[in-house]
């Protein structure tokens, strides 16, 4: 589904991301794991197009197309979704009047008729139960004065809306309260399919415990420096990332 | 470039009075010494520095003095009554009054008068009298000066103690002329002790020559009265607007004043609040959307002379292309107008490197136990909203547009009537989106 290749990339002509391979199949599940400024952020602003982030070599293939040519919106309405590290508040414009706009243009792009507004209304209902999204929030200005953890909740709510078929989470555990992180948890493991996949960014391990990943990869320095399998996020937990700098650092050939 | 005028003036001033009502004829001379000595301000004096006339002014416009009626019926080929919104309407033609349509004044309450200046200064002289010119012959602008020189007549609304028109009155200005052309009218409103209105003010213009229009408008919001202002500036490139807009407040009255630019040429509007009574409410808003050359100045002065009294003011202004927005917000707090409060706030969008916006707070407190502040912006859209909102999948100029309108919500929001309201919303979208934003149902702009 996604494929990435040799991926450098800079912020303000600074080299971020240093050689990134990834690999994700439909129906996986991969978690990125690593300390902070490791570029992981910025891995997902590359892939959801944010123009503050500059491409300077290699490829990504999304479905057999080449992402790195499409608009932010396209790669949208192709299936990427990025759950946002910091959401954005837009005052002045409402929930519903975003989410409708979303969903009508993605609809558009798959040449559908604009939902009826009694149908967009009954999606809106349902997707909010899923995530036990509070009724008020949808009511106000998109994340205007929501709490951390509301717009959290807010970025899943918008993933259920959209289904896409590569979700990327950034931090959407941080902030989330212990039942919060279990329902936000419980949203994407009903929203799983055979024909998706997610890319799960985190720095705690109790997440993982919600949604089990195929995949762990340790992010340090603009790299994918190690993979594993779920038991990699443990050792992280329990060892830290020191262990995996050193090996890094070390010159292989010693 | 005054020469010509004045020389006009010395040549026709007969003519002119015989064509206009005594009560204007009063402060005729006076006004035209005014001028004389003032001349038309230029961008040299400190309150004009963003608003060169000079261009406008090189055109030779032609003047009704004769006060001829023109050939058409505004009521047949005009439908723009904003659809929904339930209103007594009233043309004034160029500078003319055109006779009400006998439907319009079937309904208006017992005692409320709406009427052309100029007959209602013959057939009321006593009331008229007690208003007329008594804000503006005390200023010493130019162009009020001008148009108190030239103005023969306009529009005269009056509300009697405590009368409350249940709809809002829409006026509007159409020009309409083969030759470039120039209009002066003088408007008169009074609210009496407890009276409402609201008045919907609409500047249209039918044919593609040169317009001046110099319009002056006084208003008399007596005790506990309420009177909302709207005027909304829909015309073309080829538009020059001068606007005089003077309020006076009594006690305990509520005023509300938004004034929004949606298309022009180049348009000055002086708008000033003269609280003059404790306990006033005080709402002075404005809007600009401007692409292309269009320039808008919106000079504005909020004086507080009584104690009490609330006032907040709020504009916003959107400018593509090379257009060109100033504003001004004077505030002014005399030394026994304590406990006073006065907020401004004024915020711009520059969707271009080539679109310009001055905007200058000025605050005169000579009260100690007052509440003011003032805040001015100039800054671009959101990027990071606007990526937020293209990761979901809107398209990037549906993205600006949504920001762009949600910019402008909260001069929407004080938009008292809830139909014209709605209207203006779709209006304002429709502008945004490049999409012409004429009146549906108006047939002639
Ligand atoms: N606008 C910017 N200008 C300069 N440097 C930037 C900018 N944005 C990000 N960076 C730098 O890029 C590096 C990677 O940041 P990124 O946000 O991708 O890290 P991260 O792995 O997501 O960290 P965290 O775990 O704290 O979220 C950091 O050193 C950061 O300071
Ligand atoms: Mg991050």
């Amino acid at each position: 589904m996604l494929e990435i290749k040799n991926l450098h990339a800079s912020i303000n002509g600074k080299e971020i991301l240093k050689g990134v391979n990834l690999t994700i199949q439909a129906g996986e599940i991969h978690a990125i794991m690593g300390p902070n400024g490791a570029g992981k952020s910025t891995l997902a602003w590359v892939l959801s197009g944010n123009p503050a982030v500059e491409v300077t070599h290699g490829e990504i293939n999304f479905n057999g197309k080449n992402l790195l040519e499409m608009s932010p919106e396209d790669r949208s309405r192709e299936g990427i979704f990025l759950s946002f590290q910091y959401p954005v508040e837009i005052p002045g414009v409402s929930m519903v009047n975003f989410m409708r706009t979303a969903v009508n243009e993605q609809r558009k792009y798959k040449n559908l008729e604009p939902l009826s507004a009694a149908d967009f209304l009954r999606l809106m209902r349902e997707k909010k139960e899923l995530v036990e999204m509070d009724n008020k929030l949808t009511s106000r200005s998109v994340n205007e004065g929501f709490s951390g953890g509301e717009k959290k909740r807010n970025e899943i709510f918008q993933m259920a809306m959209l289904e896409p078929k590569l979700a990327i989470l950034d931090e959407t555990d941080s902030g989330l309260d212990i039942d919060a992180l279990r329902i936000v948890a419980n949203g994407v493991n009903k929203l799983k399919r055979p024909d998706n996949a997610a890319l799960v960014i985190t720095h705690y391990q109790r997440l993982l415990d919600y949604i089990i990943p195929d995949f762990v990869h340790v992010f340090y320095d603009g790299r994918i420096v190690k993979t594993g399998d779920k038991n990699l996020a443990l050792e992280l937990e329990e060892k830290g990332y020191d262990w995996i700098k050193k090996e890094v650092e070390t010159p292989i050939e010693q | 470039m005054e020469q010509q005028y004045i020389d006009f003036y010395k040549e026709y001033h007969t003519l002119i009075k015989q064509h206009s009502a005594a009560l204007m004829n009063n402060f005729r001379d006076a006004a035209f010494e005014k001028f004389e000595r003032l001349g038309f301000p230029t961008s040299k004096l400190e309150n004009y520095k963003y608003t060169d006339m000079s261009a406008p002014l090189s055109i030779e416009y032609g003047l009704n003095i004769n006060r001829l009626q023109f050939q058409i019926n505004p009521y047949d080929v005009f439908k723009c009554d904003v659809p929904a919104i339930h209103s007594y309407l009233f043309f004034v033609l160029n500078d003319t009054f055109y006779p009400v349509n006998s439907t319009a004044k079937q309904h208006l309450p017992e005692g409320v008068i709406i009427e052309s200046l100029r007959t209602a200064a013959e057939t009321y002289p006593q009331l008229v009298e007690k208003y007329l010119g008594k804000l503006s012959n005390e200023k010493d602008d130019g162009w009020i000066a001008f148009n108190e020189t030239f103005a023969q007549d306009g529009f005269f609304m009056y509300i009697p103690k405590n009368v409350q028109l249940s709809k809002p009155v829409q006026l509007i200005n159409i020009m309409r002329s083969d030759v470039d052309f120039m209009a002066n009218s003088h408007n008169l409103i009074i609210l009496e002790e407890g009276a409402k209105a609201q008045l919907l003010v609409c500047d249209h213009t039918m044919d593609h020559v040169h317009f001046f229009a110099n319009r002056l408008t006084e208003v008399f919001a007596g005790k506990n009265s309420v009177y909302e202002h709207y005027k909304l500036e829909n015309t073309n490139v080829l538009n020059t607007n001068v606007s005089n807009l003077l309020i006076h407040q009594e006690d305990s009255s509520n005023v509300l004043t938004n004034v929004i630019s949606l298309h022009n040429g180049v348009t000055r509007n002086n708008i000033e609040m003269l609280i003059d009574g404790e306990n006033c409410e005080s709402l002075l808003c404005g809007m600009v959307i401007g692409d292309k050359n269009q320039d808008v100045d919106n000079f504005t002065e909020i004086v507080h002379k009584k104690p009490n009294s609330q006032s907040r003011e709020l504009f916003k202004y959107v400018l593509d292309d090379t257009s060109k927005g100033a504003f001004a917000g004077k505030i002014q707090v005399a030394k026994n107008a304590q406990k006073t409060s006065s907020f401004q706030t004024n915020k711009n969008i520059l969707l271009s490197k080539t679109a310009k916006m001055r905007t200058k707070p000025q605050l005169e407190i000579y009260a100690d136990d007052v509440k003011c502040s003032h805040g001015a912006t100039i800054g671009q859209l959101d990027e990071a909203a606007k990526f937020y909102m293209q990761s979901r999948g809107i398209s990037e100029s549906e993205a600006r547009l949504l920001l762009m309108f949600a910019f402008t919500a909260d001069v929407m929001d004080n938009i008292r009537i809830n139909a014209l309201k709605d209207r203006m919303k779709l209006l304002v979208e429709k502008r945004l989106r490049g999409e012409l934003s004429r009146c549906e149902g108006c047939m002639i702009c």
